[in-house]
């Protein structure tokens, strides 16, 4: 029972790897609560978007996480 | 119509590209193309491009039909570099056919903003003091919002 976790951008060095797996959870809620505590901060933020099996979650408020998904976090892309 | 959307890991011939696109569009009136390098100046030594498999391609090719529905073209090149790159390397080389040269240029202008400011593409670069994720710029916004 695990999720893989995928960090873009900056947020791979917050991290400290771009992913990593953890045991499942309920909840997009749960999982960010889970994250250390910058990362958790960073990665929470309302600026960073986040897909689960490469669809955009449009709202991680009602979002059920299920075994086996892949969940990235996706800050800002860079531009120019 | 046939638009080519690649995500490429390595170095591309830019020359070879339009030579190439422009001979699976001979019907075309206009080509138009941009090329888009890693600045030469500037102190940068080397930049990373990163992207995420699952959004990044997928994400272009809805833009390439985005600027084949909204312009009148014959023929789309994306191309986009991920991983390291030197200075003076090619990153994006986009260019479009069409039967009048407004639709080409129009859908290069669009497809470049859509690429800079909407694309899942992350970047940083590495200068003397080292590696700089880049932010994104209100300049950013302002292009895209040029397209409503």
């Amino acid at each position: 029972m695990a999720l893989t976790l995928v960090f873009l951008g900056k947020l791979a060095d917050i991290a400290g790897a771009p992913e990593r797996e953890i045991d499942a959870v309920p909840s997009i809620a749960a999982l960010i609560a889970g994250l250390e505590p910058e990362l958790s901060a960073v990665a929470g933020g309302d600026k960073i978007k986040i897909a689960v099996n490469g669809k955009i979650v449009a709202d991680r408020a009602v979002f059920t996480l299920r075994d086996g998904d892949e969940v990235a976090f996706l800050p800002p892309v860079s531009g120019g | 119509m046939a638009s080519d959307v690649r995500l490429i890991t390595t170095s591309f011939d830019a020359a070879e590209e339009t030579d190439r696109f422009s001979s699976n569009n001979r019907d075309a009136g206009g080509i138009a193309s941009f090329l888009g390098k890693v600045r030469p100046t500037g102190g940068t030594l080397a930049l990373e491009l990163s992207h995420y498999e699952p959004l990044t391609l997928p994400g272009m090719e809805g833009l390439a039909a985005d600027a084949e529905a909204r312009w009148d073209v014959t023929g789309l090149l994306l191309l986009h570099r991920t991983g390291l790159m030197q200075p003076g390397d090619p990153i994006v080389l986009v260019a479009a056919a069409a039967r009048h040269r407004r639709d080409a240029i129009a859908a290069v202008d669009f497809a470049m903003d859509h690429l800079k400011g909407d694309s899942w593409f992350w970047k940083r670069e590495k200068r003397a003091d080292g590696w700089h994720w880049i932010e994104p710029r209100e300049q950013d916004f302002a292009d895209l919002n040029r397209w409503g």
